[in-house]
């Protein structure tokens, strides 16, 4: 076995248990950082497969951003777990005997000798000098740049629907009005009063 | 040497786990939101093995855009998910039938 196949292994064995976890264990905030495992072992995984650039961004995008978006919604939330488990009992037999098929027919395929070792052999690999990003910006910029640009246009969305729906006028809280602000005179606001000069003081 | 199929089986539990996970959590939508983001982990495990077997750079950049749409859905999903709180106090999804006829 070489050092390779045991880190496959053992990443695939955390990554497999810790999505187990995640949707069987009873907290919410436990699942939260199950998942947090799980995205990490398969950013390892993918180093494995050469693919440095996704498997930094997973890291960075996936746990540093979206699984701390996860933990604050969930602690925002106030909700009863106990209540949240009713049934969970009863939707397991079901859920098992869907997974079990699902699984098994897609590894039925996948060991069908179409995805071994002598059809598609693992390829030797690139020099120290390769850079996977760069091949991947390459690539992105120039055949897929318009597609890129479309994801930006859908994260643009995605930050204006987020704060469009979470945004909330409280009637008690005060806020400027600039329009009014604006809108303001001088007559509106000073009256000038003439009077007399201050008497004289006597020495 | 790791044969692909190792990899794609890698995927396909992680596929089937997380349908198990939307099956079981049928009372608590955070957990079948972060289920979704296992799903789709589960397809990428998929393309990144194949774009290293194959040589092609292009599953790669599949994984990418999944990403980022995977991204913006979390964010909707969640901000979603926050104001149904707010309307209904609750995220279980029996309780999601005002739009029912």
């Amino acid at each position: 076995m070489t050092f390779l196949e045991i880190v496959f292994y053992v990443f695939s064995a955390v990554l497999v248990g810790s999505s187990l976890l995640v949707v069987t264990v009873r907290n919410p905030v436990r699942a939260a950082l199950f998942l947090v495992l799980a995205f990490f072992s398969a950013a390892c995984l993918w180093l494995t497969l050469e693919a440095e650039f996704l498997a930094i961004t997973l890291v960075l995008v996936y746990v540093g951003a979206v699984m701390v978006l996860f933990l604050f919604v969930i602690m925002m939330l106030d909700i009863d777990i106990a209540q949240m488990r009713a049934g969970f009992a009863n939707y397991l037999p079901l859920g098992l005997i869907v997974a079990l098929i699902m699984a098994g027919e897609l590894i039925l395929v996948m060991l069908s000798g179409e995805f071994g070792d002598t059809q598609l052999p693992r390829p030797v690999g690139h020099d120290a000098d390769y850079s996977n990003t760069e091949a991947l910006g390459k690539v992105v910029y120039t055949d897929y740049v318009y597609t890129f640009e479309l994801a930006a246009v859908i994260l643009l969305v995605a930050i204006i629907a987020a704060i469009s729906l979470t945004l909330r006028r409280r009637p008690e809280t005060r806020y400027q009005a600039p329009e009014e602000q604006v809108k303001v005179r001088k007559e509106d606001r000073i009256r000038i009063v003439k009077m007399p000069p201050r008497p004289e003081e006597k020495p | 040497m790791i044969p692909l199929s190792h990899y794609l089986i890698v995927g396909a539990l992680l596929f089937a786990i997380s349908v198990v996970g939307i099956f079981l959590n049928r009372k608590n939508l955070v957990i079948i939101l972060m289920a979704i983001e296992l799903l789709l982990l589960a397809a990428n495990m998929n393309f990144v093995a194949f774009s290293h077997y194959l040589e092609d750079l292009s599953g790669q950049v599949f994984v990418f855009f999944v990403l980022t749409v995977a991204a913006a859905e979390a964010a909707i999903g969640l901000a979603i998910l926050i104001v149904l709180f707010r309307t209904r106090r609750s995220i279980n999804v029996q309780d999601l039938d005002r739009l029912k006829g």
